[in-house]
């Protein structure tokens, strides 16, 4: 089973707004792209898991043109909260990169 | 003159960030394109809640001098605006002030008259109870709907603007307008749509362009030029050496942003769902397709305020039985020392909290960390104490400093002492700051709940604040 990390060639995150994070999923190539575009392993659940998100925030949406999907999902608490251990969002990504898909 | 160039509107777009840094070539680069104005953003709430709640500026006086003093000296000789959004990082009041002092100070030094516009839009609670009564108030998820309270706990309300009092001081005769909190999109937009150019192309065009390099190939060379016309519009680099590919300029539109397609501004939603992106010269990529929908006019509010106080103390370890029980140490450590402060402060400790968090371990994530991960070869412990004051953040945490420090993995074993690089040890951080708000409100326009003020600087140096200049009808 791949990891995202084996069919995406560049996976980031950032703040979208103090109240959320996206995720920028680019796939490596056309293939992976069309295995996992709707794959559900990147579904909801996944997000409230490895992010403690509500799984009823996290929105996807494919962006064909640039072979990539975005996922946004409602940070659990706004960015700067006294346990903030990452201001900008912009390591979210990493405890993706392992996930294996099917 | 012909017609294309007669309906395009060319907008220079320096930076990402007034303060970053601009090279006098880029801009004279856009000059001899025939830009009509300078348009900058100088905000952003990426770096947290702290400027908000404060009202101050994340970036030195220096810097933001130095951007304006090639700004202005150079819009002044081509006799075009310049436009800042989001003065000071955060928009407050104070923070377009402060903004407008250090321009007037570059006026004086190049020597040039400067009319300048300042726009504010921060909020008294007063203002906003009132448009919650009238039901003029919507949360944005995840956040519910605000209360009375929710505005009062706030030091700073802003209100998102839009183009339209960027518009009217331009059209009064601004050579500078330095707005309050707009949205990063608002500042570029709003010479464009005074010309005439296409409203979708021109939201679209300052998307793209918000971040300035960021939507080219080599995002360290300088800005962008924005040329809006009714149809379409063309993204080109500040930088000879710059490009702007269909990539590159697409790619930006999912930066920072939830919805790849769609982004929500005053008066409207810009929908790029059907853009169509093509390169039509080396350098510059050419974008049609853009749909503006016009919606109520709403203004987004942040509110931000200053809560508890934190103290901080950091350790390296490198002793391998530590090392080699890194959960176990820290979940007894975390209990030894949240006791040890209930014990020495009894009531007095109220409502605080201990974080330790373990850097080369677990420390960015704070999650669980697999059960064959090796032990690491080095680890820096983070103590973070919250309390109600800083005096007592600081002396819980010099409660804690015995433990903390020499706090042994075994009890059978001399007291190890762990390697701490300061003294005194602990660290007086400061506030923890909050984000409160993530609603809209309604307005009748995009003036109902801006101030405008004009700062007359001569060529000599002498500032006169005047009443509206030109004052017309809108």
């Amino acid at each position: 089973m791949p990891k995202i990390a084996e069919v995406c060639r560049h996976v980031r995150s950032k703040n979208a707004g103090p109240f959320w994070i996206t995720v920028d999923f680019f796939f490596a190539d056309d293939d992976s792209f069309a295995r996992y575009r709707d794959a559900p392993e990147l579904g909801p659940d996944l997000f409230a898991r490895l992010f403690g998100t509500d799984p009823g925030s996290v929105k996807r949406v494919p962006v064909d043109a640039l072979r990539m999907i975005k996922i946004s999902y409602a940070r659990p608490h706004p960015q700067g909260w006294r346990h903030e251990r990452d201001m900008h969002g912009g390591q979210q990504f990493a405890r993706l990169l392992s996930v294996e898909l099917a | 003159m012909s017609e294309l160039e007669r309906t395009v509107t060319k907008v220079i777009v320096p930076s990402g960030m007034l303060g970053a840094g601009v090279k006098r070539e880029h801009i004279a680069y856009g000059l001899a394109q025939g830009a009509h104005a300078i348009a900058v953003d100088a905000g952003s709430t990426d770096s947290g809640p702290s400027y908000l709640a404060r009202g101050v500026s994340k970036m030195n006086r220096e810097s933001i001098k130095q951007d304006l003093l090639i700004l202005l000296q150079m819009a002044n000789e081509a006799g075009i605006p310049v436009l800042v959004g989001t003065c000071g990082t955060c928009g407050a009041d104070s923070s377009v002030d402060w903004t407008r002092d250090i321009a007037i100070e570059a006026a004086r030094e190049l020597g040039i008259g400067l009319r300048i516009a300042c726009l504010y839009s921060e909020q008294p609670a007063a203002v906003l109870k009132r448009k919650l009564a009238q039901g003029k108030i919507r949360p944005l998820a995840p956040l519910e709907q605000a209360t009375d309270e929710l505005f009062d706990a706030c030091d700073h309300i802003v209100a998102l603007m839009g183009p339209e009092p960027y518009i009217d001081a331009v059209k009064r005769g601004a050579n500078l307008v330095l707005g309050g909190r707009t949205t990063d999109t608002a500042v570029l937009s709003a010479v464009p749509l005074m010309r005439g150019a296409g409203v979708a192309q021109t939201w679209h065009a300052a998307k793209i362009a918000e971040c300035g390099g960021q939507c080219t190939t080599n995002l360290r060379r300088g800005g962008v030029l924005m040329h809006v016309g009714t149809d379409q519009f063309d993204m080109e680099p500040l930088d000879p050496g710059n490009r702007c590919t269909p990539e590159s300029v697409s790619a930006h539109l999912l930066y920072e942003n939830s919805d790849p397609f769609l982004l929500v501004e005053p008066g409207g939603v810009l929908d790029a769902t059907e853009a169509v992106y093509t390169q039509v010269e080396p350098r510059i990529t050419r974008v049609v397709g853009s749909i503006w929908r016009p919606m109520p006019y709403t203004m987004k509010l942040e509110g931000a305020r200053g809560g508890d106080y934190q103290t901080i103390m950091l350790i390296g370890i490198e002793d391998p039985e530590v090392l080699a029980n890194l959960d176990e140490f820290h979940d007894r450590m975390h209990k030894t020392l949240v006791e040890r402060i209930a014990a020495t402060f009894g009531d007095e400790a109220g409502d605080f909290e201990v974080s330790l968090r373990l850097y080369g371990w677990n420390g960015t994530s704070g999650r669980p960390v697999p059960a064959d991960t090796p032990p690491p070869r080095d680890v820096g412990v983070l103590f973070v104490v919250t309390a109600r004051t800083q005096d007592l953040a600081d002396r819980m945490a010099r409660s804690c400093n015995p433990y903390f420090f020499h706090m042994p993995i075994r009890f059978d074993m001399e007291l190890p002492s762990y390697a701490f690089p300061f003294t005194p040890a602990e660290i007086p951080r400061g506030r923890v700051y909050e984000f409160m708000l993530n609603h809209v409100v309604e307005t009748e326009d995009g003036f109902e709940l801006v101030r405008t003020e004009w700062v007359d600087v001569s060529s000599t140096g002498t500032v006169e604040h005047l009443e509206t200049p030109n004052a017309q009808d809108r």
